[in-house]
């Protein structure tokens, strides 16, 4: 089986330091793998590798069959690798539907268009509508994203994702910061995701990492300390030792 | 989601014109610079106000226009349509190396290239006395009718239907822009740029596109003033023509293509009126104007209007 | 050969009131991200000041030079604590214009108060003439000038270096965010840096007077060149618009002699090269 991302003796040091330690990493096709790990143990950096915000000191990084270690972002987000942040990054400003609409629009191929070609912008836009449809958030698609609680700008952060059509989706804690009330929406939403993406998913919720996760690798300190189906990771001692050594220091 | 249709208000510009053409004969020449100071304030809009590109040197473009079509009018043919095409495309030439260079960079290093590389064709422009004038300006810049037919005459009645047919079809060309994936993506651009390197969108090559357009535009802006009023000086490249602009853009309200429109209009016309009488107190005036702007009225004119307009809600 | 040493020693005069004017900037820059266009008033008041306590009121050029430092150094307290420090969290287009209109403001003030030309500088007499130092003869105020400058510029850098102040300026400039958690009053440091730059601008004004023309189109026409020198140089950086400015100074007087005909063409050209061979500036952070 090709994984449909991986990842060889990857490295990232920032000075001395070493952020991402020869990380080797396989995602299956149609998986759903979870990412976890203490505070600092540095997934997000990891992901930010992966998507191409940062660039790696050593190591490969294999899209399909494609080496895209040195592609820069935009062009990975057009060979099916998309991503949410863990911190909202949205256009603010601007309706809900637009926001998914320019990433709509991106993906067809359309972003530089300038004569307005109506058929397809009505496409774009229908397809985009859809998506919030499915996400519960259409009755908002046009107010402003500013003016949503967080909880539900959190889902167009997903939408906007969902809206590239990718093969492989990174998910940087989905449901970080969203008030508990609000969060099963998330993980229903991240539940009904369809099989044919790859998901890679990094969370502290360990409720939703055992629900959902079907594969678990675990990270430490930039190096993975193990990884495998859950229920051998919930029973791993050196896992629990991590852990609990960080709830001690609560 | 429905901007692109076109409103009835948005044809309000255009009767204005035509109707000032009737009612205001002896100030059309006054009617002309402020349609050329419109469009050079459009060509703005589209990397200030839509890319959020903060610029000073919008003028580095609009002098190369005005140049261009004054050099070729001496020394190729007064022919004018042909004038305008030669100033666009000098502008956007321009308008490409520079964005290639000046987009590598941000924030007060920007700044400061676009301000420097204006300095740089100031100061071509002045040494190259031969080619130029050099601090005297470029004389004997003689037009010929347009299409053979319109003659520039002295009430400024050509140019003035020449400068709103230019404005025009610019603006026509510009709003459907805007309205386009391409200016939706602009804005993207400049309302968060890493949220669109990560939806795929190769943002360094579209904001080089539209400084580029918006070069050639500005190139426009500049050749028609050098047809229209048969000179090209050197102010044409200078600071305080790119710091005029900005001023008026913001004044009418920036990304909202109309507020270059009310900007430069009430911009020229205050100037008109009250710069003769004192022009150094009209500088303090305007600074001063911008300081108010910036505490009180960020949006501009438009900006005012709207929240006096709109209903109350949540901003 | 002559020509050369005249080229270094004029440039080296010329860069050391740049870098006087500039380096306040610089750490506005880097300390606070905030874009500060209005920089070049300062210089400018600290001459008009240098010069009018000067010429009218017949005092002496040290004294008048102090008063020009702390006047300007007040003003910019005022200022910036009315109505810059509204303006931290705004765009960058707001500061841009904020301070634009700033200058506009100063600029028909000093014209309308001393009108549009440039102000005449009379040379304290000990300071006139030449000094003879055997191979040949330098301008003495010229001279006075380079030492006087170096010796500030030294005394900050060991101010920078090794004082308390110099350290939490450092920190701050470094990652404000940081040294706020570390307990450092940012805002007090800010204020106290503006108005120390603002000063330094203004001694730079008044000692470079006969360099740098005082007159109302001062604060517009300069500005390129203190943004230069700070952008080549590295935004927060102390010692990179030393080096920016002498780049500057003996480069443009070096043009000025060699191809007047080609006047600053070519040193924008250099300038702008720079900042494509390194965007950040020649001692910036990426």
């Amino acid at each position: 089986m090709t994984a449909v991302l991986e990842t060889v003796r990857l490295c990232k040091r920032f000075g001395g330091v070493a952020v991402a330690n020869d990380i080797n990493f396989r995602l299956e096709a149609g998986a759903r793998h979870a990412l976890i790990g203490p505070n600092g143990a540095g997934k997000t950096t990891f992901v930010n590798l992966l998507s191409g915000r940062l660039a790696p000191s050593a190591g490969r990084i294999l899209l399909g069959n494609a080496d895209i270690t040195r592609l820069p972002q935009a062009q990975r987000v057009k060979r099916g690798l998309g991503r949410t942040f863990q911190i909202n990054t949205l256009f603010k400003g601007l309706p809900v539907l637009e926001n998914v609409c320019l990433a709509a629009a991106e993906h067809a191929g359309f972003g530089a268009r300038m004569l307005r070609a109506a058929g397809a912008q009505r496409d774009t836009m229908e397809h985009a509508f859809g998506l919030l449809d499915r996400l519960g958030i259409a009755d908002v698609a046009a107010l402003p994203v500013k003016e949503l609680p967080y909880g539900k700008q959190r889902l167009v952060e997903i939408a906007i994702a969902l809206a590239l059509q990718p093969s492989v989706l990174l998910l940087d804690e989905p449901a970080a910061g969203v008030p508990s009330a609000e969060s099963s929406v998330i993980l229903d939403v991240i539940g009904q995701l369809p099989e044919s993406v790859a998901v890679l998913i990094i969370e502290h919720d360990m409720e939703l990492v055992f629900r959902f996760a079907r594969r678990i690798t675990v990270l430490v300190q930039g190096g993975v300390l193990v990884e495998g189906a859950p229920a051998e990771i919930a029973a791993d001692p050196r896992v629990r030792e991590v852990y609990l050594g960080e709830r001690q220091h609560d | 989601m429905r901007a692109h249709r076109l409103r009835p208000i948005e044809l309000l510009p255009w009767l204005a014109a035509v109707a000032a053409y009737f009612a205001f004969g002896s100030y059309l020449p006054l009617g002309s610079q402020i349609m050329i100071m419109i469009l050079f304030a459009l060509s703005l809009d589209l990397v200030l106000g839509y890319a959020g590109i903060v610029t000073l040197g919008q003028a580095a473009f609009f002098g190369v226009g005005a140049y261009a079509a004054g050099i070729y009018a001496v020394h190729v043919s007064g022919e004018p349509l042909s004038g305008l095409v030669i100033g666009a495309a000098a502008a956007a030439v321009t308008g490409l190396v520079s964005g290639a260079i000046v987009l590598r960079t941000s924030g007060l290093t920007l700044l400061m290239l676009t301000l420097a590389i204006t300095s740089l064709l100031e100061a071509a422009a002045n040494d190259a006395t031969s080619i130029t004038g050099g601090n005297d300006g470029l004389q004997g810049v003689a037009i010929d009718p347009i299409l053979g037919r319109f003659d520039f005459d002295l009430y400024g009645r050509t140019a003035y239907l020449y400068c709103l047919a230019v404005l025009f079809l610019s603006w026509l060309f510009l709003r459907r822009l805007v309205h386009a994936p391409f200016g939706r993506s602009l804005v993207g651009i400049r309302e968060n740029v890493v949220r669109m390197h990560a939806i795929g969108a190769p943002v360094r090559r579209r904001l080089l596109t539209a400084y580029t357009i918006s070069a050639a535009f500005a190139g426009i802006a500049g050749a028609l003033l050098t047809q229209t009023t048969q000179f090209v000086g050197l102010t044409v490249l200078s600071f305080e023509r790119s710091g005029e602009v900005v001023i008026m853009l913001v004044l009418g309200g920036t990304g909202r293509l109309y507020g270059a429109f009310i900007g430069a209009a009430v911009y020229m016309i205050a100037q008109d009126q009250l710069a003769e009488a004192d022009p150094i107190f009209w500088d303090f005036w305007i600074g001063l104007l911008l300081v108010l702007i910036v505490l009180f009225a960020r949006g501009g004119i438009l900006g005012l209007a709207d929240r006096l307009t709109l209903p109350p809600r949540r901003r | 050969m002559d020509a050369v040493v005249s080229i270094l020693f004029l440039g080296l005069a010329y860069a050391m009131v740049l870098y006087l004017i500039s380096v306040g900037l610089s750490v506005t820059m880097g300390l606070m991200g905030f874009v500060n266009l209005a920089h070049g008033v300062f210089a400018m008041i600290g001459g008009y000041i240098t010069v009018t306590l000067m010429n009218r009121y017949g005092i002496s050029f040290g004294v008048a030079l102090l008063a020009a430092c702390v006047g300007a150094a007040l003003l910019s307290v005022i200022l910036e604590r009315t109505l810059y420090a509204r303006l931290y969290g705004a765009g960058e287009l707001e500061q841009v214009l904020f301070t634009i209109g700033l200058v506009f403001m100063a600029v028909a003030v000093v014209h309308k108060l001393w009108g549009p030309l440039p102000q005449p500088i009379r040379v304290p007499a000990i300071l006139d003439g030449q000094i003879n130092l055997g191979f040949r003869s330098f301008p003495t105020y010229r001279s006075f000038l380079i030492l006087v400058s170096l010796a500030l510029t030294l005394a900050l850098w060991l101010g920078v270096e090794r004082t308390n102040f110099g350290a939490r300026l450092r920190a701050a400039v470094d990652n404000r965010r940081m040294a706020e958690s570390l307990g450092i009053n940012t805002g007090q440091l800010f204020t106290l840096s503006f108005a120390l730059g603002s000063g330094l601008a203004a001694l730079g004004g008044g000692l470079g007077a006969d360099i740098l023309a005082i007159y109302p189109g001062y604060a517009m026409e300069y500005l390129v060149y203190f943004l230069m020198v700070v952008a080549v140089g590295g935004l927060g950086s102390i010692r990179g618009p030393f080096v920016a400015a002498l780049l500057l100074g003996i480069g443009d007087t070096a043009c000025k002699y060699l191809v007047p005909q080609l006047g600053a063409f070519f040193i924008y050209l250099a300038m702008i090269g720079l900042l494509l061979w390194r965007p950040a500036g020649l001692f910036g952070r990426v």
